[in-house]
């Protein structure tokens, strides 16, 4: 064989690791019935592609072709090293194994037994979102780890501590019944969310050489709705899309905010708006949706607006109306007193401000105080708006926030 | 073609001998046997067996009823720790193809040693 054909075959072995690599992972968590054998079954696996193919040929089937190898490496190392095994903690039933026919057609559900099963809600929720980046995505611990600004050594500690707890909880792997669904989606939804967030809080300056973890959200999004394409999984898919849409333009080339009035709407990207807003259709007509669709549908409404002032702020606070139906939480109240303030007046959504502080609720939530010395602004009322600004900037962390707040109290004068 | 079971055996004392570490390597050492074994498409069953102290054995003696006891029928420092079942067209071939298997060439950490012998009844439901 040549040097070229040689080292096109390793390409392709690449290219299959990323497209395959996971789900011969799930798949063989499956049959070896543990996370750190099936890794090892893995990368075995990819070790004999390496020395075989370029001698035997790419296999026809090459997901299949690995499964059945790194199975094979897996159950021979767990036959024959059960003894130890044994003597470590558990496991009268690894030590005795048989090797039953899998099924290729059940491959796609090891996928989403993976994804609930690294979102298990007996683990802990930064455990849920680590395990969930390393396994389903595939991430190092070095990516997630300077992803979330942690040590490495403590998110590997994190990993390993879950995996010992789904040994030892003996958490089964498997997509949850009908009757646990919804809240089991709930905890799966929620993690792909936070990574969503994290990356999209984090997505001015100095963390540009943080992993795209609103790449990674949103790709899981797609494989989740691909997978069970449940109302809830298609609204948070759109949300993100639809968030996402509006990056380039929700800071300044410093770093600095700019309000979704003020953004330059040109450099939305019109296709992700276009996808989002068809995802929020497809879950509202499904009448079975919940607090991520609602969320969606009111970025929808923004999105579709090519000017801030043809916005359709009648439709947003129905929009809010029901989404304080379905999660009500005074953030939301907050929203949707906002949205009241644009359709009917800076008065109107005031009021209704000060009646979420007056029951003491949101007293120390910067954005309440911001928005309430927005509307104060509006009215004219600058000493207030000032007192109101300097609230806002005493209780934001966030140091682009903090520089919006301090321009706007320039403003005022 | 005929069927041929193989037994394998190992010296219990020195199997117990090995340790962890050693017994990872060895692993490792048998991966290409397992797969030369696989790859000659003539296994028809491969098994590892349990402990023999974890046995049972049924006796029947003296024409008497049927008696269960603890343990292995014959109690031998050097039991069967693994079978595997092959197709072959003859007792040489049946050994050729049994050299494949690690216990050849790992056995000899375990005092080890395969017995080939032709099924003479074969059924498989």
């Amino acid at each position: 064989m040549t040097e070229g054909a040689a080292t096109s075959i390793e390409a392709r072995v690449e290219a299959i690791y990323r497209t395959e690599s996971r789900r011969v992972l799930a798949t063989l968590i499956r049959l070896l019935g543990d996370f750190d054998r099936a890794e090892e079954a893995l990368h075995e696996a990819f070790r004999s592609a390496l020395e075989q193919w370029p001698r035997d040929g790419v296999p026809a089937n090459p997901r299949t072709w690995l499964v059945s190898v790194g199975r094979f490496k897996g159950i021979d190392t767990m036959r024959r090293l059960k003894r130890f095994d044994a003597l470590d903690d558990h496991t009268a039933e690894a030590a005795s194994v048989h090797m039953e026919p899998w099924e290729d057609d059940s491959v796609e559900d090891d996928r989403l037994r993976l994804i609930f099963t690294c979102c298990h809600p007996a683990l802990a929720p930064d455990a849920q979102i680590a395990l969930t980046l390393r396994e389903v995505c595939g991430l190092t611990t070095e990516e997630i780890a300077s992803a979330f600004l942690t040590p490495a050594p403590t998110l590997a500690q994190r990993i390993v501590r879950a995996k010992a707890k789904i040994r030892d909880a003996k958490i089964p792997y498997e997509v949850p019944a009908r009757d646990e669904l919804p809240e089991r989606l709930d905890a799966v939804l929620r993690v792909i969310y936070l990574v969503f967030s994290e990356g999209y809080a984090a997505s001015a300056g100095a963390s540009l050489i943080r992993t795209d973890l609103t790449g990674e959200a949103v790709r899981l999004g797609r494989l989740l709705v691909e997978l069970l394409p449940e109302p809830e999984a298609i609204g948070l898919l759109a949300l993100m899309l639809l968030n996402e849409a509006r990056r380039p333009a929700r800071t300044s080339a410093d770093g600095d905010v700019i309000l979704l009035e003020d953004q330059d709407r040109s450099s939305w990207n019109r296709a992700m708006i276009e996808e989002g807003a068809a995802l929020v259709e497809r879950a509202l007509r499904s009448r079975r949706f919940g607090p991520y669709t609602l969320q969606a549908a009111i970025a929808a409404v923004h999105g579709e607006a090519r000017e801030a002032s043809q916005t359709d702020w009648t439709q947003i606070v129905g929009l809010y109306d029901l989404l304080q139906r379905v999660a009500p939480s005074p953030v939301v109240e907050l929203n949707r007193a906002v949205a009241i303030a644009m359709r009917d007046g800076a008065g109107a959504g005031l009021a209704l401000i000060d009646a979420i502080l007056g029951r003491g609720e949101l007293t120390d939530y910067h954005l309440a105080h911001s928005a309430r010395a927005d509307l104060l602004r509006r009215l004219g009322r600058t000493d207030e708006a000032r007192d109101a600004y300097q609230r806002a900037l005493t209780l934001t962390r966030q140091e682009p926030e903090r520089r919006f707040l301090e321009r706007r109290l320039r403003e005022l004068h | 073609m005929n069927k041929y079971l193989c037994l394998c055996y190992y010296n219990q004392k020195q199997y117990d001998a090995i340790s962890a570490a050693r017994m990872k390597e060895m692993v490792a050492e048998c991966q290409p046997h397992d797969e030369r074994l696989r790859a000659s498409g003539r296994l028809i069953v491969n098994s590892s067996l349990a402990m023999p102290n974890t046995s049972r054995s049924i006796r029947v003696s003296g024409g008497g009823e049927p008696v269960v006891s603890e343990g292995p029928y014959e109690n031998t420092p050097e039991p069967a720790g693994a079978l595997f079942i092959i197709e072959a067209e003859n007792m040489d071939d049946a050994i050729r193809i049994a050299m494949l298997h690690p216990g050849p060439h790992l056995g000899k950490y375990m005092d080890g040693g395969i017995e080939v012998r032709q099924f003479e009844y074969f059924e498989q439901p």
